[in-house]
């Protein structure tokens, strides 16, 4: 069969990262092709490049489909030709019906003036399609997500969709749900329609693929054609994983001291749907000199635990027990978790973490003003001799502490986040994605800080999407999925391995 | 020694060249304040800078420039309030009827109350209308733009339902005097110095305070420079902090002479004098005026750092109403009357005054010397435009543009930068 997109030679850079290079993809006509990688593989970026959402220009290399060069520079032009993109985050409005929502953009109107006649029937027919009961008036908001994935598709195929392709779309549906999405994706490779997956369940795309393409830091690893060699999930782990170990993280003598800090049968429930519980009972403890792992995937709940942890910054309905040094303490509001010694780095360093059109040093203070004011009175000199202290000690490249903290580096964004909350004097410092984003000297800077903070007798705990940072410079790691800690493993009998599998595991298949 | 002022030179070039970029803006302002001015003075034929006429522009201008302080809080946490203009006009309202006087039925007994006690009742008045708008703000998460505009509606109805259209006054000598009085002079303790001119009375204390208040402007301004270049601070460089310093001390003495020669210190002045050194302390020195800045540039990343961002959005709004009290109050004195149209639309004044004062409408950024030159900037406008005769249609127009003008100027050097 012939290939109905060829991508040849893709290299993507954003400001400092490389995030994709010289990555090639061919997808034969009527197949299902999935793509599989780690999280930050570039899988996204790839199929943002494919779907204009990228224009040609911002990238580099050949985008052939149905047999020509394709430059697309908008998203506009790729759904002209039938590439359909379904991302992650469904892009469904809540509030209008599923037939407005199925034409939204492409309405069938005559100037203007909408022919909801034409549109219900189509919704109809569409809705057949996809094998969802549904009136067409049924708002968005009213059926489930399930439902909201097929309405999604349906509205691919109103577009006249040639190749679809749908980033992670069983992620958050329950098993029935999954089946029938499969299910009707192999109806549709029936119909020649091509698809390509984005999944992290391995189990599924061993069921359902043609080809598979590995990605692996942003290049490609190989492609396996399913129907030549027998696939396991086994041998796409390692080749999702499969990369070399060098001295990325500094060397550290783990002193472990006592139990600092226990959570004890920790549940959160959603902050939008009471009930839907998204951290279902976590236990954990982290000891004086101690750095604690948090593996898992995307949507595990990793930050969700971490945030209801300080001061129920997210959730509802958050309930356990939480203790430091073994007394129990009240994390109730973030001002009561600061005060018992917690402190969050949050990994949206821009939205959550800086106050961008204010200097380093106001930045650097933020959390911890009394200490460096007297009776509500800021005294400016010590504010600024903190501030130099901190941007000495950890590095923070900068024309100096009056430098507005939107215009430094990721990395250095970074470590203003840090050091505002080492300047709270915490004992346990929770680390969300602490070197996202950031370039690998940055990063080896953040690890130096971290051997020091747990040198110095505080606890940490490390969230991280990237495995090998985990087994890099954590004592134990503990494995999150859907909502609970599925392992848990000293660091140094784990492996990427191993932790894929145990994460797999949850979703019914022996590695 | 020598080696280290070298090494430090080219920095300190740097340094002084980002500053100004920095703070382009502020001087700019000054700047345009002083051109218009000036571009009135020649048209007016001398008319603005006439010392009757800059006692007009202070007592006009007070009530705008001391709500401005109150709004520009409002504004940098990231909010708005419509409702400004309304409580001006139902606190004067209602302290007007407590002091003239009224008959309570219920009672059957006519109830008078001395101005002394219906000041800070007045005050505190504005203080809980703030806080009842700003519990919804703050708690109820209602956008500010629409519970300051159901204010705004409620507080003109209830002071029309009040005044029925009638006139409340006059008032006692006593409460006229925040608006219409002076502060008193030599010559009110016996002491009789004659005018440098030699002719005419002359306010001699205003002069003295006048000389006191530059020297000490100058003396703690240069104390604090000197401190700050030993820290390494951000500070201005010399020329500019010389320069900035000179203008501002002349144009106190210059004001102080004019005032001298008129009627004196007027006592709103001092009011309003004493409100811009305290919220310039406050936004500038204190945790809670940096907690504020916070707020307005990223609520989320405060509230994560252990800000309670409800409970200062709340209390801005009671500042905020506490100071429209105020100027309820000064506007009553001033007009010797309560009426049903006082107050109307002074919100867009007030607002107008801060966004031309370079205060972003998304929040977290404003100065308070911004919106005191942006207030007197649209006061010198309103005033030397009515002397020279241009009609209020068009005045409109005028502020309206310029308005316009000041933005966009901020957003495209914003855009530039």
């Amino acid at each position: 069969m012939n290939p109905i997109l060829e991508m040849r030679g893709i290299n993507k850079n954003f400001p400092g990262v490389k995030a994709l290079r010289d990555v090639n993809l061919a997808v034969r006509e009527g197949e299902i092709h999935a793509i599989c990688g780690e999280n930050g593989a570039g899988k996204s970026t790839l199929m943002k490049v494919l779907s204009g959402v990228y224009p040609y220009g911002s990238y580099e290399g050949q985008i052939v489909y149905q047999g020509e060069e394709r430059r697309f520079a908008r998203i506009a032009d790729s759904e002209h030709l039938g590439i359909i993109i379904i991302h992650q985050e469904l892009a469904l409005v809540p509030l209008l019906s599923i037939a407005e929502n199925m034409f939204l953009g492409n309405e069938p109107a005559k100037r203007g003036v909408i022919d909801w006649g034409v549109a219900f029937n189509r919704t109809r027919d569409l809705l057949k399609k996809v094998g969802l009961k549904e009136s067409p008036n049924t708002l968005i908001t009213d059926i489930g997500i399930g439902k909201q994935q097929l309405v999604e598709i349906a509205k691919a195929l109103a577009k006249k969709v040639k190749l679809l392709i749908l980033d992670e779309p069983t992620a958050s549906l329950n098993e029935t749900d999954s089946e029938a999405l499969l299910k009707l994706l192999l109806e549709f490779k029936a119909q020649g329609i091509t698809s390509i997956m984005i999944s992290h369940k391995l189990n599924e795309l061993a069921k359902i693929a043609d080809s598979i393409t590995v990605l692996r830091d942003g290049t490609t690893v190989e492609t396996i054609d399913c129907h030549r060699e027998k696939i396991s999930e086994g041998r796409i782990i390692k080749s999702m994983v499969g990369r070399e170990m060098s001295d990325r993280y500094p060397p550290r003598e783990s002193k472990i001291g006592e139990t600092l800090f226990e959570v004890r049968d920790w549940r959160v429930e959603h902050p939008l749907h009471a009930g839907r519980q998204v951290i279902k009972g976590v236990n954990l403890s982290v000891k004086r000199g101690e750095v604690v792992g948090v593996a898992g995937l995307m949507g595990a709940g990793r930050t969700e635990l971490a945030m209801s942890v300080f001061g129920r910054a997210y959730g509802r309905n958050v309930r356990g027990q939480a203790f430091m040094a073994g007394r129990e303490i009240d994390v109730s509001s973030i001002q009561k978790a600061v005060a018992a010694g917690i402190a969050y780095v949050t990994e949206d360093r821009k939205g959550l973490g800086l106050v961008l059109n204010e200097d380093i040093k106001a930045n650097v203070t933020l959390a911890n003003l009394p200490a460096i004011a007297w009776r509500g009175v800021i005294d400016d000199h010590r504010e600024a001799g903190v501030a130099n202290q901190y941007r000495g000690a950890l590095n923070i490249r900068s024309s100096g502490i009056f430098q507005k903290t939107l215009n430094l580096s990721g990395g250095n964004q970074q470590k203003v986040v840090l050091s505002k909350w080492l300047f709270a004097q915490p004992q346990m410092l929770i680390l969300d994605e602490p070197t996202r984003g950031i370039d690998v000297g940055a990063k080896y800077e953040i690890y130096t800080i971290i051997n020091d903070l747990v040198a110095a007798g505080k606890g940490v705990i490390v969230i991280s999407s990237e495995m090998p940072e985990l087994l890099g410079i954590c004592d134990r790691i503990y494995v999150m999925n859907e909502g609970r800690f599925v392992d848990e493993m000293p660091a140094k009998e784990a492996s990427q391995e191993k932790i894929m599998a145990s994460i797999m595991k949850q979703y019914g298949a022996a590695a | 020694m020598s080696q280290d002022a070298i090494a430090g030179a080219p920095d300190q070039a740097a340094a002084s060249a980002a500053f100004w970029k920095n703070n382009l803006r502020d001087y700019g302002l000054l700047g345009s304040l002083l051109v218009v001015m000036a571009f009135f003075y020649f048209l007016t034929g001398g008319v603005l800078l006439e010392p009757v006429n800059i006692t007009n522009l202070i007592l006009q201008n007070s009530y705008v420039v001391i709500m401005a302080l109150g709004m520009l809080l409002v504004i940098v946490g990231g909010n708005i309030d419509l409702s400004v203009g309304s409580i001006v006009g139902f606190v004067g309202a209602i302290a007007a009827t407590l002091m003239v006087g009224f008959h309570l039925p219920l009672l059957d007994v006519d109830v008078k109350i001395p101005w002394e006690l219906v000041i800070p009742f007045a005050l505190a008045l504005g203080g809980a209308i703030g806080a009842a708008q700003g519990y919804f703000v703050a708690y109820s998460k209602i956008p500010a733009f629409i519970v300051t505009l159901a204010g705004m509606l409620i507080f003109r109805g209830l002071t029309g339902n009040m005044l029925l259209g009638q006139f409340v006054g006059p008032f006692d000598r006593g409460f006229q005097a925040i608006s219409a009085g002076f502060i008193p002079d030599f010559r009110d303790f016996g002491i009789i110095l004659p005018a440098p001119n030699g002719e005419g009375r002359f306010f001699w204390l205003t002069m003295l305070i006048g000389v006191v208040g530059a020297a000490l402007m100058v003396g703690l301004g240069a104390r604090r420079w000197l401190r700050d270049r030993a820290q390494s601070m951000d500070i201005e460089p010399f020329p500019l902090f010389i320069g900035k310093n000179a203008i501002f001390g002349a144009l106190i003495l210059y004001f102080s002479y004019r005032l001298a020669e008129n009627k004196g210190l007027p006592n709103v002045l001092v009011i309003m004098g004493a409100l811009i050194i305290a919220y310039t302390f406050v936004t500038t020195r204190t945790t809670i005026g940096r907690r504020i800045y916070a707020l307005g540039g990223n609520r989320l990343a405060a509230q994560l750092s252990g800000i309670r961002t409800d409970r200062l959005t709340f209390l801005t709004f009671v500042n905020m109403g506490a100071l429209a009290g105020l100027a309820g109050l000064i506007v009553a004195a001033r007009l010797n009357s309560a009426t049903p149209s006082a107050g109307n639309a002074f919100e867009l004044d007030v607002i107008a005054a801060c966004f031309i004062g370079g205060v972003s409408a998304s929040g977290g950024v404003g100065k308070v010397m911004g919106v005191v030159i942006g207030a007197f900037f649209m006061g010198v406008m309103n005033n030397g435009m009515s002397i020279y005769g241009i009609g209020i249609f068009w005045q409109q127009v005028v502020k309206g543009v310029v308005l316009l003008a000041a933005v966009f100027v901020d957003v495209y050097q914003k855009n530039k930068g």
